[in-house]
């Protein structure tokens, strides 16, 4: 594991570099984007081994969506001021075709630590731990994954680092190492400046999602998709059962004409007005 | 022992996701024989936080601060952090929301305690202690067993019945709070703040009336937002309307936008794709109004009307008004 480590850390110590060379005097900027590999979200959703285990028949995965929009924010800043884009995974090796994909859409280097995020606090102590020995300038995430729906690795990254973190980042400007964020807040929005390093929960509209060009695609294939192994084995969490919602009960039908005793209805028999 | 509730104050008043965390709160304390203890941070009068005792809480540590004038999940964080430590607390609640995530997140890494988000019930307490969150976007729900000794639950709304009888009453007893700040929390400068004032905030409000590419354009809105009015309801709106501007971004609904749970969730000239869906699941009902009969949107509903929006809008509205 610990050769595994030093190799990447000269890998990219070595483009650091080069690229500082080329892209004369500005600061080469290390990103961190951390991506989960997710049902598609139209996938139906249904459980196996006695509701234990997610049925993963038929099931087609892809790239967060909001971890899609921190990987197009997260290229767009690559482009603009040199530097290096990183992407992060921690799972299996089933998620190995969209780490190639986030590559293909133009990030430099991969890591895939290679244990089940069994929850999210294993889950970050991971991703701080690569984190660590990176000394990352920015790590972009999504706003929240969308199996776990949790919103709360980049917190838990953030203060494992030391360093701040935001959530939901709507918006994100740099001028040398000043961040200017937007962010949703409860009914409304708020502009930050705050100064690098830091940990950001992105959604739309920080980004377009990118889609893989063929170029993309060829060069990815040759990408260092580097494999390391987890730390630290302490899970505070198991899950124990996955139910599905009770069916819903059938649409009450209002004839158009009488579209009044909705309101109606929906004071004396829904009891919600 | 004891559960400590993170409340959120808007404009001194508690707000009413943060009545029902109280409520949930004081539940499991009962259940884990403690007492529940409420966290404010930010001005309100002791008048509106001994409200918190009609929930159910014995006592409300109140921390007020200049510094702490704009909402600052870091700082609140540590706050949470040193309340948990002087209280001895072993379940912590927070209502969900952005900033209930994340001062649940940094809580938890300083404190090595499971954070579970999403929680959609009372925890069962005999035994392990396990609850049951929603996942995979409202699609399903995970029975959860928690081993840390402190446990964070980010709770969802709507997940009890807030009745103000179903709980003992308590005397809160407000306790000013004054924690140690860490000049790390406060690198931020806060540039501008803009907040929707007039409208009600989605996440919050009871009743939704929300519209979508069926509504043609945004100079057609009118008519929902009548309708709105008169139901005291928030607007929201389905993802391309947003994409397209014909409304705020911060209206958007769904997966990729904001989830919400109202009592009442009104869908005008919207399809009901999965990735909406997921948005608004949770809500206690769900109208449905479409020119499309086929519209997927209806098998969802628990009422539906197949007409013209433009055509049944004005007339709810006019039965809305005549309601009080
Ligand atoms: C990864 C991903 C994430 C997504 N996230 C979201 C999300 O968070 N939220 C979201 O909303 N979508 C999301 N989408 C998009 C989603 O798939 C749908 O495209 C979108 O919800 C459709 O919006 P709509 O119902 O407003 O429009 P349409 O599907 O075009 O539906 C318009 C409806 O209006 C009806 N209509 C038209 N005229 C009238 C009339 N005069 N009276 C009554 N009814 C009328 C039509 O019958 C139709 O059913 C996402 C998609 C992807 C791929
Ligand atoms: N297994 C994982 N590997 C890499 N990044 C992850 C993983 N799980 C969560 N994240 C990141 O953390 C964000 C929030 O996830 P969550 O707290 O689970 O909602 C996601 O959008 C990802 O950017």
């Amino acid at each position: 594991m610990l050769a595994y480590y030093l190799s990447f850390y000269v890998n990219c110590e070595d483009k650091v570099i080069l690229r500082s060379v080329t892209i004369h005097n500005h600061m080469t900027m290390k990103i961190l984007v951390c991506i989960t590999n997710v049902p598609d979200t139209t996938a139906k959703i249904a459980f196996t081994d006695n509701d234990t285990k997610l049925n993963k028949n038929g099931i087609q995965y892809i790239i967060g969506p909001y971890d899609d929009y921190a990987l197009a924010r997260g290229v767009e800043i690559r482009e603009q001021s040199g530097g290096t884009l990183t992407v992060l995974h921690v799972g299996g090796a089933e998620a190995d075709p969209q780490i190639r994909k986030a590559l293909a859409i133009g990030a430099d280097d991969a890591i895939r630590v290679n244990a089940e995020p069994l929850d999210s606090y294993f889950t970050a102590l991971q991703i701080a731990h690569i984190a660590k020995q990176n000394n990352y300038d920015l790590i972009l995430m999504g706003r929240e994954s969308i199996d776990y729906n949790s919103g709360v690795v980049h917190g838990l990254v953030g203060e494992m680092l030391g360093i701040p973190s935001y959530s939901p980042v709507m918006k994100l400007d740099l001028d040398g190492n000043n961040a200017t964020i937007t962010r949703e807040i409860d009914g409304g929005n708020e502009i930050l400046k705050v100064s690098l390093p830091l940990v950001l929960g992105c959604q739309e509209p920080i980004a377009e999602w990118k889609i893989p060009n063929m170029r993309g695609i060829m060069t990815a294939r040759t990408k260092p998709l580097n494999v390391v192994e987890s730390v630290g084995s302490e899970v505070l969490t198991t899950p124990e059962k996955y139910t599905l919602p009770a069916p819903k009960g059938a649409c009450k039908m209002i004839p158009a004409s009488e579209a009044e005793t909705l309101i109606r209805l929906l004071q004396t028999e829904a009891k919600v007005l | 022992m004891s559960v400590l509730i993170y409340i959120e104050l808007e404009n001194g008043s508690i707000k009413k996701t943060s009545l029902e965390t109280i409520a949930y709160g004081a539940k499991v304390a009962e259940k884990t024989g403690g007492k529940a203890i409420v966290l404010a941070i930010g001005s309100a009068d002791a008048s509106e936080l001994e409200k918190a005792g009609r929930y159910g809480a014995a006592k409300v540590l109140h921390a007020t601060d200049q510094k702490l004038e704009h909402e600052n999940s870091m700082a609140y964080a540590d706050i949470l952090v040193q309340a948990v430590q002087q209280e001895n607390s072993k379940v912590v609640i927070l209502a969900k929301s952005g900033l209930g995530d994340a001062m649940a997140a940094r809580a938890a890494a300083r404190l090595k305690a499971a954070v579970v988000s999403g929680v959609t019930q009372l925890p069962e307490t005999d035994g392990v202690f396990t609850v049951t969150r929603s996942v995979f976007s409202g699609k399903a729900f995970a029975k959860t067993q928690i081993h840390s000794e402190i446990k964070i639950l980010v709770v969802k709304k709507n997940v009890i019945e807030m009745d103000e009888n179903a709980v003992a009453t308590e005397n809160a007893e407000i306790v000013p709070f004054s924690p140690a700040f860490r000049e790390d929390d406060f690198k931020a400068t806060v540039v501008q703040v803009e907040k929707a004032n007039t409208e009600l905030s989605l996440t919050e409000a009871d009743i939704i009336v929300s519209g979508g590419r069926g509504m043609k354009g945004p100079e057609n809105w009118q008519p929902l937002v009548d309708l709105a009015r008169a139901l005291g309801a928030a607007t929201g709106c389905s993802k391309p309307v947003s994409d397209l501007d014909w409304r705020p971004h911060h209206e958007h609904i769904g997966q990729t936008g904001i989830k919400v749970a109202p009592n009442l969730y009104i869908a005008c000239g919207i399809s009901g794709a999965i990735q909406h869906l997921a948005g608004v699941n949770g809500s206690k009902c769900i109208v449905v109004i479409n020119k499309d009969p086929e519209a997927p949107f209806f098998k969802a509903a628990d009422y539906g009307i197949v007409g013209d929006i433009f055509e049944i809008l004005p007339r709810l509205t006019e039965a809305a008004k005549k309601l009080k």
